[in-house]
């Protein structure tokens, strides 16, 4: 029998007790719908975190003033600068494959006309932005000029911009930080929220000496101490090997004896973030857990079922291979009502799946992205386990001895 | 014929390919098929075998056509030569105009021309008819005896099991089975006409009608 024809059959077969076979696909339109959704959640939170470590940049490291290594005792060491421009400036100078960002950090009110804001205030060098992978929305970078001579002229992110300007446009406007005039010479880009939920767009950057001559002030104003140097290490080094010749440099430059602690702290953001990214996959096998679960389960009412309509057809059966029906006829008539069946439902649970997603992605406002991929595998999965499934109940028909079978009451 | 249990249906499945015999041979048109695999089984059946079951066993929710073009399914025949081949042998049943009908809308005797019509749309060698009239009433199984004498006289061979000696007069010859025994092989030279006596009864029933009719008639007058 062609196949075609077997379809019709099945369907058929399938129309005779709608509602039983709706109950038995209900199993698989659950498990394919979990499928789909949770690989459209899945899907989407990585690709969320995949981006957020690409806007981080790769293979970064961070740099941060006094130990965090020994414990209690040590921590007064964080409001001691340890880390200074001239470390910054040695590490470019004798690893020129890597570039060093030194930042000065603190936080400043400041006042555009009627509207003020407090906002966190980074004193940098222009290879800051490269190595953030920062990009400008608008406007310039600091000329070398400015970088020298303290220049009063800054970068604001997009939230300092809205609470600020708002509709209005920022740049050449004059704004006043901690009383001092600055001129907005560029806005940057929208980053959202960092994955620990802060806002990484509520910032403003200026040239690294203005910060600390006119706006920081204090004490590190006489030194040129940092809290921190970004270095952004090419893609293609050993991130390893480069991370241990930053902390050897940096310990000769600091005079520390073997056996010393380090008086600075050194992390590699990537492997914060993979970190995240492994318990976000965790999350994902567990999802996948449930909804194997849920697909075993409705593989198995669908051979339930089958294995009913073997024995209530028996005679249709023995009829069917008294008139000629050969094994392979039997086994692929009610293998195809089988897979059938459950293609039906993997349909069914493929759309609520992506109305489910959808629904989540707009009320939860969760990132969602669905797949052509993903909807494949899952009617992939409803085939296999038709076939799986309704092998056995199949195969029981096939083998059924015609006599016997048209005898069945 | 034969007393209950005495090996009629046994005998008939091994004619019909759907047993095998566990000694001896079956030999069916210079076909040795009594050690066949059971798929090349069900193709000695498709071809060469008709059924037809007390029981009917028509599939339900089927129409006529279909169950009859069932056979021809599993031949391999195309839909549309299909259906027209099932069309015609349900012409030749008298059924053509049922042929959208599906079983539970037409009657006793209705089914089994269906199952007649289907045991005949492979163009078999023999039919097979196992108490084919057991769930018919009288009359209906003279009908159908009279389709299976007319199809004999054109020639088909029609092997029929029944328990009423009123079902085996129409036959040319009548095997007697007892204790899974072939006890007696009789030719018969003349049997009975089924039509000639169909078409006795229905001119005795027309009389008769017409005669309440009349006294009907005359009661009212
Ligand atoms: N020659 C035989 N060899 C082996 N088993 C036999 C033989 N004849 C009869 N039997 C057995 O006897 C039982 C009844 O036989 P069967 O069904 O053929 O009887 P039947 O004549 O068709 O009876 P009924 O008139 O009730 O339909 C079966 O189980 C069958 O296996
Ligand atoms: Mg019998």
């Amino acid at each position: 029998m062609s196949l075609a024809s077997l379809l019709r059959l099945a369907l058929r077969a399938l129309a005779i007790n709608k509602l039983r076979s709706m109950l038995t696909m209900l199993g698989i339109i659950i498990g394919v719908g979990a499928v789909i959704v949770m690989v459209a959640v899945g899907a989407g939170a990585q690709a969320k975190v995949d981006e957020q470590i690409r806007a981080l940049g790769s293979n970064l490291l961070l740099l941060t003033s006094g130990a965090t290594t020994s414990g209690g005792v040590r921590m007064g060491f964080g409001s001691n600068l340890t880390l200074s421009e001239d470390d910054a400036a040695a590490l470019n100078r004798e690893m020129p494959e890597i570039v060093a960002a030194p930042a000065l950090r603190g936080s400043a009110q400041v006042v555009w006309g009627n509207s003020n804001w407090s906002t966190i205030i980074f004193g940098v060098t222009p290879e800051y932005l490269d190595v953030r992978q920062w990009a400008l929305a608008a406007g310039r970078v600091f000329e070398p000029s400015e970088m020298s001579g303290a220049g009063k002229v800054c970068l604001i992110g997009q939230s300092v911009a809205r609470q600020l300007f708002g509709n209005a446009d920022p740049l050449d406007q004059v704004i006043r930080i901690k009383r001092v005039p600055f001129t907005v010479i560029g806005v940057l880009e929208g980053k959202g929220q960092s994955l620990m939920g802060t806002d990484q767009d509520d910032l403003i950057l200026m040239p690294i000496s203005t910060a600390r001559k006119r706006v920081l002030g204090g004490n590190i104003a006489k030194l040129r101490s940092v809290g921190t140097i970004w270095v952004k290490m090419g893609d293609a080094q050993d991130s390893k090997a480069t991370e241990e010749q930053v902390r050897a440099l940096l310990r000769q430059r600091h005079r520390l004896q073997p056996g010393q602690d380090d008086d600075f702290s050194l992390r590699n953001l990537s492997e914060v973030m993979a970190a995240q990214e492994a318990s976000s996959r965790v999350l994902a096998i567990l999802l996948a857990a449930v909804a194997s679960v849920s697909l075993i389960v409705g593989g198995i009412g669908i051979m339930n079922i089958m294995l009913v309509s073997v024995t209530e057809r028996t005679r249709e059966i023995g009829l069917r291979m008294a008139v000629g029906a050969r094994t392979r006829d039997i086994l692929g008539q009610f293998l195809v009502e089988a897979v059938t069946l459950s293609l039906i439902g993997g349909l069914i649970g493929i759309a609520i799946g992506i109305g489910a997603s959808l629904a989540i992605g707009s009320l939860a406002g969760w990132r969602i992205l669905l797949s052509p991929e993903s909807i494949l595998l899952a009617a992939a999965f409803a085939f296999a386990i038709g076939v799986f499934f309704g092998f056995y109940p199949a195969r029981k028909a096939a083998r059924l001895n015609p006599v016997e079978a048209l005898r069945f009451e | 014929m034969g007393p209950s249990g005495s090996g009629k249906s046994t005998f008939m499945n091994m004619l019909g390919c759907l047993d095998r015999p566990s000694a001896g041979e079956y030999v069916l048109g210079e076909r040795r098929v009594s050690d066949l695999e059971p798929d090349e089984l069900a193709v000695v059946r498709n071809q060469k075998i008709g059924f037809v079951f007390q029981s009917f066993n028509l599939l339900a929710r089927t129409s006529a056509l279909e169950n009859v073009a069932l056979p021809l399914v599993y031949a391999g025949v195309g839909t549309r030569e299909r259906n027209q081949r099932a069309l015609a042998m349900l012409d030749t049943v008298g059924l053509a105009h049922r042929a959208d009908h599906q079983p539970a809308q037409l009657s006793g005797g209705e089914q089994q021309r269906v199952a007649i019509a289907r045991a005949l749309v492979t163009r078999p060698l023999l039919i097979l008819a196992d108490e084919p009239t057991g769930a018919l009433d009288s009359r209906t199984s003279l009908e159908i005896m009279a389709l299976f004498q007319s199809l004999n006289r054109e020639g088909m061979t029609i092997v029929l099991v029944t328990h009423e000696a009123d079902v085996a007069r129409f036959a040319r010859r009548v095997l007697r089975f007892l204790d899974g025994e072939l006890v007696e092989d009789t030719e018969v030279r003349t049997p009975d006409d089924a039509a000639a006596m169909l078409a006795g009864q229905s001119a005795s029933a027309r009389t008769a009608a017409q005669a309440t009719e009349s006294q009907a008639g005359s009661a009212a007058s």
